[in-house]
């Protein structure tokens, strides 16, 4: 055991270590930190006693409070739902073609809408509705079904082709990959449908051809002049807004391929309200009917 | 205050310090761990939650071997924003049957605890192909080669049987039907998915997932589980205010 000496200078002991010389004051432990350390110990058996703490054989004590995480974010959801609740009422109370009138109402639609679309159906139709190849844009008035307010709505609520009993169904046959027609057929088909947009580059005597069998296989669902029927989601040909783009091999591939893509189903998902306030968003995004 | 005089035994032989880390370290752990394996209230009484199906599985092995734990976590925390943009708060019944759950904390992706039904197939596919064509901001990286991983389900029969010893719940006949299922799910050519809907309930997607019919990928399986992420519980009878499911 090193002996242990008191330093002249400072008057304290030293630790009775000496390296190369050099020793080591044995200071106390500074009394705040200390305290500071009692009082840790005092706060955490305070805590045992008002907080969930401890396990036991068949559960845990639940402390004098009874604190709970869980109620507490019921409790916050349930605050923020009740200082929306007024709003959302008039909001529900409102018939939706009037909601516009009211520009309280249609400021606080438009942004109950537009947080719960950010959230939500941003990853497909773009931050601002603008779509993309395959995901129609919701920022322009073409519209593939019912661009009305309940046309809207029922889309957000059942979706497309979604496999819920009310969901919006089409299915534009896949002439090539199921050997509906063959391939110089589908050629005729692409250039006329070109020549409906007037898109440049298609062929005058193909597309002639084309015409028939357009006539044979498409009226029934895009109509004799290929404007399209939004009651079966046929889309309009005649614009220039083409779902999977306006190219010749887009066009083609859409022939050859037949696609079709899936909007899920929100009604489980969102309240009603918050489909309203949605359905203000989206009318409001550029082209409602 | 014996014990704070003689602390210098602790501090001049290791081996004493040794036990006495050891020591600590059971006793923390006795606290903190033991118990939840025994207490009956740490997983909530749900209805709904299933073992995964082998399809599902596999996706699982592929999200878990491609570290998508690392960017997205799989646990709604039970704080307003959380419920409120993802859902409601994940509960301990929805990892019940993960070995091992997928948690994580990393969250450079969005939370995908709830993912499941939010999104179609074909955007699923897309978005792993190329998650910059459909979310222009994304860091994701490009999972395109899933389509092209054909699965070869010889073995997960016994991935379900080391599941099932760890305590899933699957049954014999499961496990005989593993290879199977795999193919049923994912519709491939000459099956059909009454049988895995008779196991694992009608509420199981049965489809081409990928785009794909005529083979089951990678991707099928990492879409089919992703889809089921988070809708399994049955919230129309779950009552979170009940005493035992407060946490």
């Amino acid at each position: 055991m090193a002996k242990r000496e008191v330093d002249e200078i400072s008057g304290v002991e030293d630790t009775g270590h000496e390296w190369d010389g050099i020793k080591e004051l044995d200071n106390p432990l500074p009394r705040w930190w200390l305290y500071v350390m009692y009082a840790c110990i005092v706060w955490a058996i305070g805590y045992w006693i008002v907080m969930p703490a401890w396990p036991t054989l068949n559960g845990y004590t639940k402390g004098v409070f009874a604190y709970s995480e869980r109620a507490k974010t019921d409790a916050d959801v349930a605050n923020g739902q009740a200082a929306r609740a007024p709003m959302f009422k008039k909001l529900m109370a409102t018939p939706i073609e009037q909601v516009n009138a009211n520009a309280d109402l249609r400021n606080f639609a438009i942004e109950a809408g537009r947080a719960t679309f950010n959230d939500n159906c941003s990853t497909c139709h773009g931050a601002g509705g603008q779509g993309a190849a395959g995901y129609p844009s919701l920022a322009d008035n073409v519209w593939l079904w019912d661009g009305s307010f309940a046309g809207i709505e029922q889309t957000i609520n059942y979706g497309i082709r979604s496999g819920h009993d009310q969901a919006r169904l089409s299915q534009m046959p896949s002439y090539g990959k199921d050997a509906l027609l063959n391939a110089e057929q589908i050629n005729d088909l692409t250039d006329y449908v070109m020549t409906l947009s007037k898109m440049p580059g298609a062929d005058a005597g193909k597309a002639a051809r084309g015409a028939q069998l357009f006539a044979e296989n498409c009226v029934s669902c895009h109509g004799a002049s290929g404007t399209g029927d939004p009651l079966q989601g046929a889309p309009n040909l005649t614009d220039k807004e083409y779902l999977y783009g306006n190219s010749r091999e887009a066009i083609h591939g859409q022939i050859y391929n037949g696609n079709g893509g899936v909007m899920p189903t929100w009604e489980a998902k969102l309240s009603p309200e918050t489909v309203k306030s949605l359905v203000v968003y989206v009318h409001s995004l550029g082209g409602g009917k | 205050m014996n014990l704070i005089k003689n602390h210098g035994i602790f501090e001049k032989n290791s081996w004493i310090l040794g036990l006495g880390i050891v020591g600590a370290v059971i006793w923390g752990g006795l606290v903190q761990i033991a118990p939840l394996f025994f207490i009956e209230s740490t997983i909530e009484k749900v209805d709904g939650v299933r073992p995964y199906t082998p399809l599902e599985l596999i996706g699982r092995n592929v999200y878990v071997r491609e570290g998508c734990y690392t960017c997205h976590s799989q646990m709604v925390r039970s704080l307003r924003d959380e419920v409120e943009r993802y859902g409601h708060y994940s509960l301990a019944a929805e990892s019940m049957y993960d070995r091992p759950f997928q948690w994580g904390s990393k969250r450079t992706g969005p939370d995908l605890a709830r993912v499941g039904g939010k999104y179609s197939d074909g955007w699923q596919v897309q978005h792993l192909t190329n998650p910059r064509s459909v979310v222009p901001e994304s860091v994701m990286p490009p999972y395109e080669f899933l389509k092209g991983k054909v699965i070869d389900a010889k073995y997960i029969a016994d991935d379900l049987k080391a599941n099932k010893l760890l305590g899933v719940p699957y049954t014999d006949k499961d496990i005989a039907n593993a290879q199977a299922d795999v193919a049923a799910q994912a519709a491939a050519p000459d099956t059909d998915g009454a049988d895995l809907n008779s196991r694992y309930g009608g509420k199981v997607n049965v489809r081409d997932f990928d785009g794909n019919a005529k083979e089951v990928t990678e991707m099928d399986a990492l879409v089919a589980y992703l889809q089921v992420l988070g809708t399994m519980v049955d919230f129309k009878t779950y009552e979170p205010k009940k005493a035992e499911n407060l946490r």
